[in-house]
C-alpha cells in the first residue's frame, strides 16, 4: 500500500506541484532586500570603516606622534615619521595608511590615548586606482574633519562599553 | 512594385532578408528580454528584487549586460583548436536562429511555410548538440571536454521521447505541416487530451535546452561551467543568446504543438479580437514563465537520475501513448487521412 502510494505520488508529480507552489507564492510575498544605494542598514557605533585622524575642538591636531598604532597595527599598514614643532609639541610630519593592507580590525583606534586616528562609519570609499587608497595625513585629517559630528557622537555612545 | 518583389530574383531575395529580419529582430531583442525576465522573475521567487537600477525596472539591464559582453576580451586557450573553437558559438547561435524560418505566428504566417516544419525543427534542434560538443572538444580543457559529453549524451536521450510525443501529436493531425497542426487543435488544443505527454514534453524541452534541473553540462558546482568555462567575450555571448533563443523556440514548440498555436483559447468573440501573432506570444512567454520558474523551484538532477528519467520513464511512458493513441484513433476511425 505504501509502495503505491508512493508510486501514485511520483506519477502525479505531487511534491514538484507542491514544490513550485511554494515558489509561486513565494513570489508575492515583500522582498527581503535592502534598496542598496538608496537604502542602508543600520550601523553600530562600533563599526569599523574608513580611518580619519581627528582634532581637538579649537583645531589643533590630536595626534601626538606616539606611534603606538604603528606599534599595534598587524599588518604593519601605518608609518608615522614624526618631529618636534616650533612650539617644541611632537607632531607627525607623514601619517600614511595603505588601506589595500589595512584588515579594518581596529587596534589603532584601541591603542590610541587620545583618541586621534579613529574608524568611522563610512565604507563607501571605492577607488579606481590602487594609489588613491594609500591615504597620507592630509587626506585622514580631511576625513576627520567631514565626519567629526558623527565620530564624537560613535565615541560618546560606545564610551560605557570600553 | 509587386511585380519587382514577386517576380525578379532580387525582388524576391530583398523578400525574404526582409521576411528574416522581420522574425530575427524582434527574437533578439526577445533574448535579451528574457535574460532580465529570468532575473527577475528567480529575484521574486528568492524575495530578492533583481536588476532595478538601469532604466525603469532595470529594463535597460539587458542592453548594458549585451555591451559589457561585447567590450570583453577574446580569450583563445593556447591549446585549443582556433578554427573549432570559434565556430561553435557561431554554429549553436545560427541554429537556435535558424530554426524560426518555419515557426508560423499567424495563419500561414511563416517566413517559409513548409510542409515538413516539424521535421525541420527536431532536426535543428538536434543539430544544436554539436556546437556543444565542438566547443567542448576544442577548448582542450577537462571540464569543457566532460559539459560536451555530459550535453550530447543528454540531448540523445531526451530527443527520443521528443520524437515519440511528437509522433503521437502527428498521429492525431495527419500533417507535418506545423500551420495544420495548430488548425487541428481547432477545437481542443492537444494539451487536454494528451495530458501526460504535454508534461513529458515540456520536461524534455528542459533537458534539450540543458535547463534546470537539467544543466548538467553547465553544472557548476561540479564542472565550473561546463561546454563554454574557455569561452570569453561575443564567443560566450552567441552561447548565451543561443542558449536563450533554443528556451524561447523550445516554448514555441510547445505552444504549437499542445497550446494552439496562435489560435485563441476559445473561437469566440472576445478571444478573436486578439491578432494571432499576440497569442503566441502569450502562450511563448506562459512557457518560458514556467521554465524560469523550474529553475527556481527545482535542485539539479544527479546524472544517473538524468538518464534513468529519459530512458526508463520517457521513452516508455511516450512509446506507450504513441500506442495507444495509434489504438484509439484506428479502433474509433478517427485516425486523419491526410489534410493537404
Amino acid at each position: 500500500m505504501a509502495g503505491m502510494d508512493r508510486a501514485l505520488k511520483a506519477f502525479l508529480l505531487t511534491e514538484i506541484v507542491s514544490g513550485m507552489a511554494a515558489t509561486f507564492k513565494t513570489m508575492f510575498k515583500p522582498k527581503v532586500t535592502l534598496n542598496y544605494p538608496y537604502e542602508k542598514s543600520p550601523l553600530s557605533p562600533r563599526f569599523r570603516g574608513e580611518h580619519a585622524l581627528r582634532r581637538y575642538p579649537n583645531g589643533e591636531e590630536r595626534c601626538i606622534a606616539c606611534k603606538l598604532c604603528e606599534a599595534a597595527c598587524p599588518a604593519e599598514a601605518i608609518t608615522i615619521e614624526s618631529e618636534p614643532r616650533d612650539d617644541g609639541s611632537r607632531r607627525t610630519t607623514r601619517y600614511d595608511i595603505d588601506m589595500t593592507k589595512c584588515i579594518y580590525c581596529g587596534l589603532c583606534e584601541e591603542a590610541c590615548p587620545v583618541d586621534a586616528i579613529v574608524e568611522g562609519p563610512n565604507y563607501e570609499f571605492a577607488t579606481e586606482t590602487r594609489e588613491e587608497l594609500m591615504y597620507n595625513k592630509d587626506k585622514l585629517l580631511s576625513n576627520g574633519d567631514r565626519w567629526e559630528s558623527v565620530l564624537a557622537r560613535r565615541l560618546e555612545l560606545d564610551a560605557p562599553y570600553r | 512594385m509587386a511585380h519587382f518583389f514577386f517576380d525578379t530574383i532580387v525582388g524576391q531575395v530583398i523578400l525574404i532578408v526582409l521576411e528574416a529580419l522581420a522574425v530575427l529582430v524582434p527574437l533578439l531583442i526577445a533574448v535579451a528580454y528574457l535574460t532580465l525576465m529570468e532575473r527577475k522573475v528567480m529575484a521574486a521567487m528568492q524575495m530578492r528584487r533583481g536588476p532595478n537600477v538601469n532604466g525603469l525596472f532595470g529594463l535597460l539591464q539587458a542592453f548594458a549586460d549585451a555591451i559589457k559582453m561585447i567590450t570583453k576580451e577574446t580569450i583563445i586557450p593556447s591549446g585549443a583548436n582556433r578554427f573549432l573553437f570559434l565556430f561553435a558559438p557561431f554554429l549553436t547561435f545560427s541554429l537556435a536562429m535558424m530554426a524560426w524560418a518555419v515557426i508560423p505566428t499567424g495563419n500561414g504566417l511563416a517566413v517559409a511555410n513548409i510542409n515538413v516544419g516539424i521535421l525541420y525543427l527536431l532536426a535543428i534542434s538536434s543539430l544544436g548538440v554539436y556546437g556543444m560538443l565542438i566547443a567542448g572538444w576544442a577548448s582542450n580543457s577537462k571540464y569543457a571536454f566532460l559539459g560536451g559529453l555530459r550535453s550530447a549524451a543528454q540531448m540523445v536521450s531526451y530527443e527520443v521521447s521528443i520524437g515519440l510525443v511528437i509522433v503521437s501529436v502527428l498521429l492525431a493531425v495527419g500533417s507535418l505541416n506545423l500551420n495544420d497542426i495548430i488548425l487541428a487543435q481547432r477545437h481542443v488544443w492537444f494539451c487536454v487530451p494528451m495530458f501526460p505527454m504535454f508534461i513529458v514534453f515540456f520536461i524534455s524541452a528542459l533537458a534539450e535546452t540543458n535547463r534546470a534541473p537539467f544543466d548538467l553540462p553547465e553544472g557548476e558546482s561540479e564542472l565550473v561551467a561546463g561546454f563554454f568555462v574557455e569561452y570569453s567575450s561575443l564567443s560566450f555571448g552567441l552561447f548565451f543568446l543561443g542558449e536563450y533563443a533554443n528556451m524561447i523556440l523550445m516554448s514555441g514548440m510547445v505552444s504549437i504543438l499542445f497550446l494552439g498555436g496562435w489560435l485563441p483559447p476559445l473561437g469566440i468573440a472576445p478571444f478573436t479580437w486578439i491578432p494571432g501573432p499576440l497569442w503566441l506570444i502569450a502562450k511563448i512567454l506562459f512557457c518560458l514563465f514556467v521554465f524560469i520558474w523550474t529553475r527556481a523551484t527545482f535542485p539539479r538532477y544527479r546524472y544517473d537520475q538524468l538518464m534513468r528519467l529519459g530512458w526508463k520513464v520517457f521513452l516508455p511512458v511516450s512509446l506507450l501513448w504513441m500506442i495507444a493513441t495509434a489504438g484509439f484513433l484506428l479502433a474509433t476511425g478517427l485516425l486523419p487521412q491526410g489534410v493537404s
